[in-house]
């Protein structure tokens, strides 16, 4: 009799509120990796692409069995040495040819010299960032770079065996090519290397070898004072086997910026971040500049957000809890929650502390 | 546009009827299997029919054979953990290079922690098993082979029944992992020496978190999830009853759509690959395509990269997958297509679509239609295309 009744109850509510849902989809909403929209732009409507007939500077890099290339070609003018145009090809994927397409734009414009100083993350900044993993993209247009320079110079372009030994067999990197990854992104872990160079992606038989080369570097960049002695990787401190079974599909999807890997490697460009200040301690703002700032990057963030018919204000700042007030079409959407993580990404890149957002 | 889902071997939408079934085990029907009053024996008695459905779909002869799991990876795991518990003085495995990394990760594990040697059986070009090693490693020191029936990125079917009885010969126990399997081909456990298999409920429109180990009668097990005696003390743990009944739903339906699969779902996918390897040059199938899955086409592209042809996918509506190294992660093409030697130039770009009782025409006329226009501009952007100049010189050997 009661489990009767119970039976009925329950398939009553049941039928009021259960319905089969319809495969819902919207094709560009979800991506396999968290691109930013730029990279995606990017990606889909590549700047630049094809082969430039009047090139007299190129540059190739990578290999198909690595899985991406690239093949720069500008074209610079003699007399005053500025790059007047520039294509590329690439094998790839989708950050690799928009990390391609990205340094085409960059350096159109540009003068030789000026192009020498472009960085892997300039090339990642320009894009609004690029997942962690994904970084080797920026790092292979960096080096196609340079070996266009080098043989608009008549120079013989080194990517391989003669700087210094080649480290990792699996994708032909040397001891330069971390080097280098090390010194321009404060690179202070192993996986990063393999993020930043793909160095010990394969087999990782090269662990020990990237760690004598990284442990060096990071000696030397505190010598310099370019990192602290507290955050140079000591060789021994990871066990590669723990970095092994870490590389496993699901776990490497991290979120686009990681609030520890941001703070150990990139002091941020915001001017209210002394780079000098201790790499792990976070930096101390007033609660007014934090103010500022926090309003200064919701600025930035409302086209966004207007775009899609919605708007953010900040409400209140405690310590490191933000609260923000969604209105608009924000209002109700699913996607308040994207929307929510959305800020805080963009507010611990702007102000380089760690930050929790919450609606009210 | 509908969107088109076309990777069925991740996993299988859940039929609506199976859901209809498992909803009032949310619901009035909470009781747990074990207790003794009203509530108890009215699950129970669902979660024995869940066992016969199940029974009947994969052939078993008693449907106490059919021991409920958590999913394909729980069941690979306690299989082969359970042959060389109930083994000890045999102290070897063999497996495959393509197995799933549930059985590939497992035997690493063994390998580093238990001294237990494992035999990696290599394939050839088109994905087939090397029978030979295979019969080389077979030994009195064999505690179990475990052989998957079908690849999950190929399709290609193991002769698993003919290696059970060559296992069966030296005294060793024969697993399969059959989560693509099950559901897709007839199977008749019962005319094999098929000692253990698994099996997963998301696969065949089941609800995630839910699968099978078959254990042939007789078959020494030890259980590996101490606990109470649910599964007749094979696996502890109050039994998942909406997913028992969900699993149970859905091998019934899955026995009812068995000669569509083979059928009208073969011919789509079968229409998909003739469609795409006129329209798209330096393009091949991979795996043993007399001996195949009929849901799966694996077709590699040669000079570009999967990710990128998926990201292009995605934005005309298409899900589909990719054995790329970008798409996971990792930064290596996968571990099957490796196996194969498949050429890098192509291995890159192989791109996997499974199809499901779910697809229609229009889907398979909507992927020839978005594909080689996709395949066209990538190749466009790659610096390794010549313009389909080394066309004629193009000879795979997989062909």
């Amino acid at each position: 009799m009661l489990v009767r009744e119970i039976v009925q109850l329950s398939r009553q509510a049941f039928t009021a509120i259960y319905v089969i849902p319809e495969i819902t989809h919207q094709a560009e909403d979800f991506a396999m990796w968290d691109y930013t929209d730029k990279v995606k732009d990017y990606f889909f409507n590549p700047k630049n692409a094809g082969v430039l007939a009047g090139a007299n500077a190129v540059g190739e890099v990578g290999a198909i069995s690595c899985g991406d290339a690239l093949k720069l070609m500008l074209q610079v003018n003699p007399t005053t040495e500025v790059i007047e145009d520039a294509r590329f090809q690439t094998f790839g994927c989708g950050s690799a040819i928009a990390s391609s397409s990205a340094l085409t734009e960059i350096v159109i414009g540009k003068t030789i010299s000026q192009a020498l100083a472009i960085t892997n993350q300039d090339i990642a900044d320009f894009l609004g960032g690029l997942p962690p993993e994904k970084m080797h993209c920026s790092v292979m247009g960096y080096e196609a770079l340079q070996a266009a320079v080098a043989s608009y110079r008549g120079e013989e372009w080194h990517d391989d065996h003669d700087e210094g030994a080649l480290i990792c067999k699996c994708f032909g990197v040397d001891e330069g090519v971390i080097e280098r990854a090390v010194r321009v992104n404060k690179l202070t872990t192993p996986e990063q290397v393999t993020f930043y160079t793909k160095a010990g992606g394969g087999c990782l038989t090269c662990f020990e070898g990237i760690e004598q080369v990284l442990s060096k570097v990071n000696a030397a960049m505190v010598e310099e004072g370019l990192i602290t002695a507290e955050a140079a990787y000591q060789i021994g401190s990871i066990d590669p086997r723990a970095l092994k079974s870490k590389a496993k599909p699901s776990e490497l999807r991290k979120p686009r910026i990681d609030v520890e890997q941001l703070m150990a490697t990139k002091p941020t460009a915001a001017p209210l971040v002394s780079p000098l200040a201790p790499v792990k301690t976070t930096p101390k703002l007033t609660t007014l500049q934090k103010i500022k700032a926090i309003e200064a990057a919701i600025e930035d963030l409302r086209p966004f957000l207007k775009a899609d018919g919605g708007d953010c204000q900040l409400i209140d700042v405690e310590g490191d809890l933000v609260q923000v007030k969604l209105s608009g079409a924000c209002i109700g959407c699913q996607m308040a929650s994207v929307t929510i993580s959305g800020v805080r990404e963009k507010l611990i890149e702007k102000l380089g502390i760690p930050l929790r957002v919450v609606p009210v | 546009m509908r969107p088109v889902y076309l990777d069925n071997n991740a996993t299988t939408r859940v039929d609506p009827a199976v859901v209809a079934a498992m909803l009032p085990f949310f619901t009035e029907q909470f009781g747990n299997a074990s207790s003794m009053h009203a509530f108890g024996a009215e699950v129970g008695g669902a979660v024995k029919a869940a066992r016969k459905q199940l029974q009947g779909l994969i052939g078993a002869e008693h449907d106490h054979e059919v021991v409920f799991t958590s999913g394909g990876t729980e069941s690979d795991n306690a299989a082969i953990l359970s042959a060389l518990e109930a083994a000890p003085e045999r102290t070897e495995i063999i497996t495959s290079a393509v197995e799933h990394p549930a059985i590939l990760s497992l035997a690493a594990h063994l390998e580093k922690t238990r001294d237990i040697k494992v035999h990696i059986i290599p394939v050839d070009a088109r994905g087939r098993l090397d029978r030979d090693a295979y019969r080389a490693a077979l030994s009195p020191r064999v505690a179990i082979a475990s052989i998957m029936w079908a690849n999950n990125e190929t399709g290609t079917l193991f002769p698993v029944a003919e290696l059970a009885e060559e296992a069966k010969a030296v005294g060793a126990l024969f697993h399969t992992d059959a989560v693509q399997a099950v559901g897709k081909i007839p199977i008749d456990l019962k005319s094999t020496a098929i000692d253990m298999l698994s099996l997963s409920g998301h696969k065949l429109h089941g609800p995630k978190g839910i699968g099978a180990l078959y254990v042939k009668r007789g078959v020494r097990f030890r259980s590996q999830i101490k606990g109470g005696q649910q599964e007749r003390g094979r696996r502890g743990g109050t039994e998942n009853t909406p997913g028992i009944i969900g699993l149970g739903k859905a091998a019934e339906l899955a026995g009812l759509h068995m000669t569509e699969e083979n059928t009208r779902v073969k011919s789509l996918r079968d229409r998909l690959e003739k469609g795409l390897l006129q329209r798209i040059p330096n393009t091949f199938i991979t795996g043993d395509t007399d001996h195949r899955l009929p849901n799966t086409c694996n077709i590699a592209c040669e000079y570009i990269e999967g990710e990128a042809i998926l990201l292009l996918l995605n934005r005309a509506g298409i899900a589909a997958s990719s054995g790329s190294a970008c798409t996971s992660g990792s930064l290596e093409p996968s571990h099957v297509l490796r196996a194969m030697n498949i050429p890098y130039t192509a291995a890159h770009g192989a791109t996997r679509f499974s199809f499901s009782r779910d697809n229609t025409d229009e889907d398979v006329d909507q992927v020839i239609e978005a594909m080689p226009p996709i395949i066209a501009k990538l190749r466009e952007l790659s610096p390794f295309w010549d313009g389909g100049q080394g066309t004629k010189d193009f000879r795979p050997i997989y062909a």
